[in-house]
């Protein structure tokens, strides 16, 4: 026998189930007067630094219908690519800024929305930056196990084709499943970003 | 220091698969393709803080937090354990909610379609912050077994759905727990999806009768491990090699 490495293993995932929502989301799915309000609705104040953007889209399973009972989370960094986080040690974060976000997909059309500010560009190990993007996680009933992903820009061009991460994905023709589209809408710039979990337009996933 | 490393590989064989076809909405929700691995940045390494100051007095007191005319139906239990990382060092100040079903097998949601009784003292959430040693506990009742589509006659074992925040968005998780010695863990498609017995195991939370609460509450003990980091030690090689 020889000494033991590691000491534990991971917890196994489960699914998140249908029910999520009571669990992250009471007040969402009417189980109010428990806390005053859902965690992660709300990610700018006024003296947020940055440009106000918004971020919507739906999940699509196999058969392409949108789930109706997704929940993501975003975690970004600020407008300086800043993270507000104690493990960020080169600088400090935005404090109007914690970069966290969690909504539900909409029970009837299955659309999620984020309002929050376009990040700047954060480091890859070897210092060269990442292009600007935001980390997506997505959780359901039927996925056993989170979904990560990243979404990139397209307005973002330049910084997209020189990016470290993207240049990892062997297969060019799926970059274009972590990149959001910019649009205008009511006046704000709109980034759609919809995320496939399987069939032709899979979206790429992370194993971080 | 040893918090700057980056993760350990999550071990795949350890947790489900994506495709797991007896438990059948996987089939449509699982990625085909496999997971780009990537060596985690600092968008991974990082991750919100949760101050105590977001939880109300009542968050991990599932028999008060929604009673309206009383206590909720059902046996009383406390869950407690312990948040580690897999190098068993604890994490503190990590956010964990929880939902349940009541004592009936039956959740306060406007989907759910299960004919058991709604118990209108009793919500069916929590959450609480581990404190310096990675500690939590809570109050609540013991959910019931409930049957669900899947197979024609498919049931659900008791148990405690977790979402756990740690230090890092690479450590994001969510689980299960499950009650020592119900016969039912070994039957559920949903449990099964984890190939590995003793990693199901690892999600049994475990009967303590000494930390009963004497004529008040079972008491479980529910420990949760988090991805573990490297030294950083081994991550301060030469760059540019
Ligand atoms: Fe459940």
């Amino acid at each position: 026998m020889v000494q033991k490495l590691r000491l534990l293993k991971e917890s196994p995932s489960q699914t998140a189930g249908p029910y999520v929502h009571i669990g992250t989301n009471p007040n969402w799915v009417e189980i109010t007067g428990v806390w005053q309000e859902d965690l992660g609705l709300v990610l700018v104040d006024p003296e947020t630094k940055g440009e106000r953007i918004i971020i919507k889209g739906r999940v699509f399973d196999g058969a392409g219908d949108p789930l109706k009972d997704a929940l993501i989370e975003i975690w970004q960094a600020d407008a300086e690519g800043l993270y507000n986080s104690p493990q960020e040690k080169r600088g400090k974060a935005d404090p109007h800024f914690v970069g966290w976000g969690r909504q539900p997909a909409d029970g009837m059309t299955g659309e999620y929305r984020f309002e929050t500010i376009k990040p700047g560009r954060a480091p890859y190990k070897d210092g060269r930056l990442m292009a600007p993007h935001i980390t997506v996680w997505i959780v359901a009933r039927g996925i056993n196990t989170g979904l990560h992903t990243r979404m990139y820009f397209s307005d973002e061009e330049a910084a997209n084709a020189k990016c470290p991460v993207l240049a990892r994905i062997a297969h060019k023709a799926r970059v274009p499943t972590l990149v959001a589209t910019r649009a205008e809408e009511n006046g704000l710039p709109t980034y759609t970003f919809d995320i496939h979990i399987q069939g032709e337009k899979e979206t790429v996933f992370f194993d971080i | 220091m040893s918090d700057q490393g980056s993760f350990y590989q999550r071990d795949r064989s350890w947790h489900p698969l994506a495709f797991t076809p007896s438990y059948k909405t996987s089939v449509l929700r699982s990625p085909q393709h496999p997971l780009l691995s990537l060596e985690n940045t600092i968008s991974e390494l990082t991750g919100p803080v949760f101050g105590h100051d977001k939880l109300g007095p009542l968050d991990n007191d599932l028999l008060r937090n929604f009673a309206k005319t009383g206590d909720p139906i059902g046996q009383r239990i406390v869950v407690y354990g312990r948040v580690l990382d897999e190098n068993a060092r604890p994490v503190p100040g990590a956010l964990l909610e929880f939902w349940q079903a009541n004592a009936g097998g039956r959740y306060r949601h406007k989907k759910e379609t299960y004919l058991a009784a709604i118990d209108p003292n009793f919500g069916g959430c929590g959450r609480v912050i581990t404190d310096e040693e990675g500690r939590y506990w809570f109050r609540t009742i013991k959910p019931g077994a409930y049957p669900w589509p899947n197979g024609v006659n498919d049931w659900r074992p008791a148990h405690i759905h977790f979402s756990v925040f740690g230090h890092a968005f690479a450590q994001r998780l969510i689980t299960q727990m499950y009650f020592e010695g119900d016969p039912m863990i070994w039957q559920d498609p949903i449990v099964a999806t984890i190939p590995d017995k003793s990693a199901i195991e690892q999600l049994v939370a475990a009967l303590d009768r000494q930390n009963t609460l004497p004529m008040d509450a079972l008491a479980y003990k529910f420990d949760i491990v988090l991805r573990g980091r490297r030294s950083t030690m081994f991550e301060n090689h030469m760059e540019g090699n």
